[in-house]
């Protein structure tokens, strides 16, 4: 059932090593090149917590048709080390590829430190019930049985004689182009243009020309030797050139978020290194100084703070003084941000965290991917006060949709969790060039000159006035006239310290309605987004947030093609919920069916709390690897099958 | 129109017990600032949480009364945005020193130019007495069960070897000398911090004002009385690093802040202003920061149409050029 879903024309790469070794470099290559021969990519990377040595892949998936995701199976192989073919040849397609170092062929499991425990049982049961030896050789044998090609590549003798033929001999520095080495012999066996080739390596290492150019020679070197070699043995795919498809970037996840801050006007942004966040807020700093089409000198200023409660507080101090601020994190340091967050919501003041969601609880799977901390989200902090939780689907929305957080957090008056994650901020894809003017800045109601008190009709300014509007004007600090207070208890119209029991209901009326303005005004599009069959009133609802959005998009197409009646509802204003929009959307639907990235189904029970409609069947996964298209395919017709528990759990990952 | 103490003051009723030291350096603070003419509108003070906390409520500038601990990020983050504000930062010695220990050597280790100023009591008053950082091993003030099992931290080395460029200490009950602190803490460039003893006359029954001011400290000569209390620039002590001379100023300043009981020193402590601020250090990286920072520059133009462009950066990630 699994091959029936790639009828596709899509093809999946695979690149893997050791942490450190240039998998990540290689594999940017080989985006950059695919993307400029004009396909459509969609890569992602996985990594332990590690600096060297564990084991770490990129899987790129390249495509004629717009794609949104990965699938389980794997096309072509990209090895230098023994690992990464032990580990990844199960997930191998019939009719696939694996390029190798022949010089590692009798490297035994056991030879192989970072394997884990789990792993080698996975692996030596697999070989054993094949009857084949506990080897590298005795994997590739498997692999050959299942009709996928064997590309052995002997790279030390490669190196020795590519350094004879540049005349340079200091080979130690050279082992460092392997992982180019093995990239270009994939390209050799899929036909791919050798200029474009060339030109991704320059591109990707535009920073170090002398080693760029050793690279390029590298892998033309390598390039020609599988081409003479391996003539007889040719493989039925190709990615053969064609038109640069128009108007399109090749963007990193991390990369998406912070250009969205340069856009919205975030001039301020803090952070404590945590992995998936720090990309975010690196990315902002090594672009500091900014372009501004007006003429001024624009910059925005990223702080490394102690801790991510110096993060939090910092940002709500640059906020307070009319600065675009926010913070980027994960889920350990969002639980450390927490307290602060009630004060900003009881201060009324626009902050943004970017919350990149890694695997839970604790450290958890530090460096793996989970959409665990929706609930948390919603519900962090003691008492109440109003907050937005909004979440992005993927790159591209999350470029636009961090303008629209700045503006809801500026409009309402409140603290904005920006919802991403670790299978956004590692994925990379190509998409339609971001367009800057899309969406306006709305600063909401602030307030730049206040006259004096007894020139006012209304008497002197007063931050927290109540009256029909809960939003009330907002002045910064160093406003003239405009003086306020601002305290964690519960304050008069002033800002100053009260207990009284009338005025404490006004005030949490004030802040809580806001919430009720933000839901009315906050257009649909923003809130969810149906995709698919919307006349057919008897058809499948399904129902997600956030990163699985591509793999459902994906695996819907399939279905939809094979005459299955789905719809896809993503939830993207997560709080205030959208019950009201979402009842429109679900109406008519036979099943509803939500799908996310954890263990207890963390939308669906918002679904149950708001809509009083139960979910007929729920598709988690909490193994840290993020949902692939394929799996949900499965999983979806599974259930149009009739034979689903009301709860599946996906398992696929490496 | 010249700017005058009682400019400074709200309206607020100020709970704080009678006879309580917060009394005289909330005068000095206000007495700072008019001797300094600084605008009320240009200036903020920031708070902890705590007696001390309150403080921002009676003094009418900004006053932003933050979290528990946190006093010193929230801060340095509006500081950073909008350089043009004068910050005072204010807290007890349980709020800064306990809680917000980490915040204070990191705070140090950047130097942003404010100050801070502890109100130094050695007890948690609003949770009624508990025993604060800065309370001597083995005392028990009197809503203690038992004697304090906690050393003290040394606020001034803390500061000293954390990087703070100015450090001083006032006594509350010499409200003109801690105005003259204040001010000198104010003008400094970089991170000031001053330590003021402020007794806390309902739960520190150990060091009160009478014993601040020489109560048990029996001088062998005279058989008098002698206040413990001294100041630094009576004696000739100049803390103040001039040229290639750091080490031996850090040296002196710890030497004295160890002084206890029979002799307390207060004044200025140390100051190097050679440290570049924080501000100069952001400045070195992004050369415009100082004449247009975050809080100045302007985002959209009048149709809300963002004006800080990333066409360069989409250029070089598209893969059709």
């Amino acid at each position: 059932m699994t091959q029936s879903y790639y009828a596709d024309n899509s093809l999946t790469w695979v690149i893997g090593g050791a942490q450190g070794s240039g998998v990540d470099s290689a594999a940017n290559i080989f985006s950059r090149a695919c993307a400029q021969a004009g396909f459509n990519i969609f890569g992602n990377r996985e990594y332990y917590s590690n600096i060297k040595g564990e084991h770490s892949y990129f899987t790129v998936r390249v495509s004629d048709e717009p794609i949104h995701s990965h699938v389980d199976l794997i096309d072509i192989l990209v090895s230098f080390d023994a690992e990464t073919v032990f580990v990844h040849t199960s997930e191998m397609k019939e009719g696939g590829a694996i390029i190798y170092d022949s010089d590692l062929a009798e490297t035994t499991l056991r030879e192989v430190p970072t394997i884990d425990e789990y792993a080698v049982r996975r692996i030596s049961s697999m070989l054993e019930s094949s009857g084949k030896p506990l080897s590298l050789r005795g994997m590739l044998d498997y692999a050959h049985e299942k009709n996928i090609k064997l590309y052995g590549i002997p790279y030390f003798r490669l190196l020795k004689q590519f350094s004879e033929q540049m005349g340079d001999h200091t080979l130690s520095k050279l082992t460092r182009t392997v992982n180019v080495m093995a990239l270009s012999a994939s390209m050799a066996i899929l036909n791919f243009d050798k200029h474009i080739l060339s030109e991704s390596i320059r591109y990707v290492f535009r920073t170090k020309p002398k080693i760029a150019e050793n690279n390029v020679s590298a892998a033309n070197f390598v390039y020609d030797h599988v081409k003479l070699q391996f003539s007889s043995k040719d493989l039925k795919r190709e990615l053969k050139y064609k038109k640069p498809l128009d108007s399109t970037i090749l963007v990193q996840g991390n990369q998406s978020s912070a250009l969205g801050k340069l856009v919205a006007g975030c001039r301020f942004q803090t952070y404590y290194p945590i992995t998936p966040a720090s990309d975010d807020s690196e990315f902002l700093e090594s672009h500091q100084i900014l372009e501004q089409s007006n003429g001024e000198e624009g910059s925005i200023l990223v702080i490394q703070t102690e801790d991510e409660i110096a993060a939090v507080t910092m940002a709500i101090g640059g906020a307070l003084t009319g600065v675009r601020s926010a913070t980027a994190t994960s889920g350990p340091g969002f639980s450390l941000m927490v307290e602060a967050l009630g004060w900003a919501g009881i201060n009324e003041v626009p902050l943004v965290v970017s919350l990149y969601q890694r695997a839970g609880p604790a450290t958890g799977l530090p460096t793996r991917h989970e959409q665990g901390d929706l609930l948390f989200a919603v519900h962090a902090g003691h008492g109440e006060f109003p907050r937005i939780v909004f979440s992005s689907g993927d790159i591209e929305e999350s470029f636009y949709d961090t303008i629209k957080v700045f503006n809801f957090a500026e409009k309402y008056q409140m603290p904005v969790i920006h919802l991403l994650d670790k299978a956004i901020a590692n994925s990379v894809a190509t998409c339609r060039n971001f367009d800057q003017h899309r969406v306006k800045i709305d600063r909401g109601q602030i307030v730049n000159k206040i006259p004096p008190a007894d020139q006012r009709v209304d008497g002197k300014y007063l931050r927290f006035k109540l009256g029909g509007n809960p939003i009330s004007p907002r002045a910064m600090l160093g406003t003239q006239n405009g003086i306020f207070w601002n305290t964690g208890d519960e304050h008069t119209e002033e800002g100053h310290i009260t207990e009284d029991p009338y005025n404490r209901i006004n005030m949490m009326d004030k802040r809580m309605r806001k919430l009720d303005v933000a839901l009315a005004e906050i257009p649909n599009e923003d809130k969810a987004i149906a995709y698919g069959n919307n006349e057919d009133q008897e058809v499948i609802s399904v129902l997600s947030w956030g990163s699985t959005k591509g793999s459902i998009l994906d695996a819907l197409n399939q279905l939809n093609r094979e005459g299955e009646k789905m719809r896809f509802i993503q939830l993207r204003l997560l709080h205030p919920f959208p019950a009201s929009l979402l009842e429109t959307l679900i109406r008519g639907s036979k099943i509803l069916v939500d799908i996310e990235m954890n263990y207890s189904s963390q939308l669906a029970s918002l679904v149950e709390q708001h809509l009083k409609r139960e979910i007929d069947y729920t598709v988690v996964k909490y193994n840290g690897r993020p949902m692939s298209s394929s799996e949900i395919y499965n999983a979806l017709k599974l259930i149009t099958s009739g034979n689903a528990p009301r709860r599946q759990v996906l398992e696929y990952g490496t | 129109m010249a700017l005058k103490f009682a400019d400074y003051k709200t309206e607020v009723h100020n709970d704080w017990c009678p006879g309580c030291g917060d009394f005289g350096i909330l005068n000095a603070i206000q007495m700072a600032l008019a001797d300094l003419q600084i605008p009320a509108y240009k200036s903020v003070i920031f708070s902890g949480i705590g007696c001390s906390g309150k403080t921002p409520h009676f003094i009418n500038t900004y006053g932003i009364h933050t979290l528990h601990g946190r006093v010193l990020p929230f801060a340095q983050g509006a500081k950073l945005s909008n350089p043009d504000l004068e910050v005072i930062a204010v807290g007890g010695d349980g709020d800064g020193l306990g809680i917000g220990a980490g915040h204070f050597v990191s705070a140090g280790r950047r130097n942003v130019d404010m100050a801070y100023i502890v109100f130094n009591n050695g007890v948690y008053g609003l949770t009624k007495g508990q025993a604060a950082p800065t309370l001597k091993l083995g005392m028990k003030t009197k809503s203690l069960s038992q004697p304090n099992v906690n050393d003290s931290v040394n606020p001034i080395a803390l500061a000293l070897v954390s990087g703070f460029t100015f450090i001083a200490r006032g006594y509350s009950y010499d409200v003109r000398h801690l105005k003259e602190l204040i001010k000198k803490s104010i003008e400094h460039s970089g991170l000031a911090y001053l330590d003021v003893l402020q007794p806390c006359p309902t739960y520190n029954d150990i060091n009160t004002r009478e014993w601040y001011q020489g109560m048990g400290n029996i001088d062998e000569d005279t058989h008098k009385q002698k206040p413990r209390i001294y100041k630094l620039e009576d004696t000739g002590y100049d803390g103040r690093v001039q040229s290639e001379e750091t080490y031996s100023k850090m040296v002196q300043a710890i030497e004295k802040s160890e002084e206890w009981d029979e002799k307390i020193p207060i004044g200025v402590f140390y100051q190097n202003e050679q440290i570049p601020s924080y501000e100069e250090r952001i400045e070195s990286r992004i050369p415009s920061y100082v004449r247009n920072p975050p809080a100045r520059q302007t985002i959209m133009d009048h149709d809300g149409v963002p004006t800080g462009g990333i066409s360069k950066l989409l250029e070089s990630l598209r893969i059709d050029r």
